[in-house]
């Protein structure tokens, strides 16, 4: 968590630290990033929580986007608002059964080209 | 194993999975460019595929369906965007309908294969999958395939321990 931490601010040009910090100056934004760290919240489950309208909090939902600390994600019939690092998290589970898939190949790949280096001995 | 390599990068959506083999560049690439070797390696096992059309050229498309094992026979296609034989390809794989039509609401992966000549002899074979999205990743997998996949290749892992 702390590598990734540091590899993003590393990586960072100085417009995306200006986004970085305009993005985290606001309560509503702060308090937005902490509720959506875990599975996150849809639009309208986040709007639900604050005195103000949908559009409003779409806003700060697309503040935050801009500036890499959350993803927005369609489920269904609605927008998912998720933190980034859950999200790496679920891309490294995601990636692991695609890894799994191409173990599978590689192997079937070895089989065949084994057949023919035999024919070709025989 | 012949998979010397696995690089997920889960902030860019990639996988890069190197292999090597005892046969050479001209041989490796056959698995990609004759159909019939390809059916051959591209579904797992509980997804056989059946190539249709084969058209290995700049632009050019290959089609194929799976067929699943209650029946169901998921299609695809290949559309070719660079071609360099015996070494380079740059391929998008999307879904297709029963006509062999791309599906374009579905998630298209974009698959970039090289294969080169290893000093010591044979081959190494590059493939580095590009996912556009997290959500088109968590739809792949939930259509079954890459999901019946690893579970197939759980079962083996049970029978090698047993």
């Amino acid at each position: 968590m702390v590598r990734y931490n540091q590899m993003v601010v590393d990586e960072m040009s100085p417009s995306e630290v200006d986004r970085l910090f305009h993005a985290l100056a606001d309560a509503t934004r702060r308090d937005i990033v902490q509720r959506v760290a875990g599975t996150g919240l849809s639009i309208t489950e986040l709007a639900r929580r604050y005195p103000m309208t949908m559009t409003a909090v779409q806003k700060h939902v697309g503040v935050l986007v801009d500036a890499g600390l959350v993803t927005k994600r369609r489920h269904g019939r609605e927008q998912r608002v998720i933190g980034n690092l859950a999200a790496v998290q679920r891309a490294q589970q995601l990636l692991a059964h695609f890894e799994q898939l191409w173990r599978v190949r590689v192997a079937a790949m070895a089989d065949i080209l084994d057949e023919t280096d035999e024919g070709a001995r025989a | 194993m012949t998979v010397t390599a696995v690089v997920p990068d889960p902030e860019g959506l990639t996988l890069t999975v190197t292999a090597e083999f005892a046969a050479d560049v001209e041989r490796a690439w056959q698995l990609w460019s004759d159909p019939r070797q390809l059916e051959r390696w591209w579904g797992p096992p509980t997804y056989p595929a059946t190539v249709v059309e084969h058209d290995l050229r700049p632009g050019g498309l290959v089609t194929y369906f799976m067929t699943g094992p209650e029946g169901d026979t998921p299609g695809g296609l290949w559309r070719v965007l660079e071609v360099e034989p015996p070494k380079f390809l740059l391929l998008e794989d999307a879904f297709a309908d029963a006509d062999g039509n791309p599906i374009e609401d579905l998630p298209k992966t974009l698959t970039r294969v090289r294969i080169a000549a290893r000093e010591a002899g044979g081959s190494v074979m590059t493939i580095e999958s590009v996912f556009p999205s997290l959500e088109s990743m968590e739809q792949l997998t939930a259509m079954g395939m890459v999901e019946g996949i690893t579970q197939a290749v759980g079962q083996m892992d049970a029978i090698l321990a047993a």
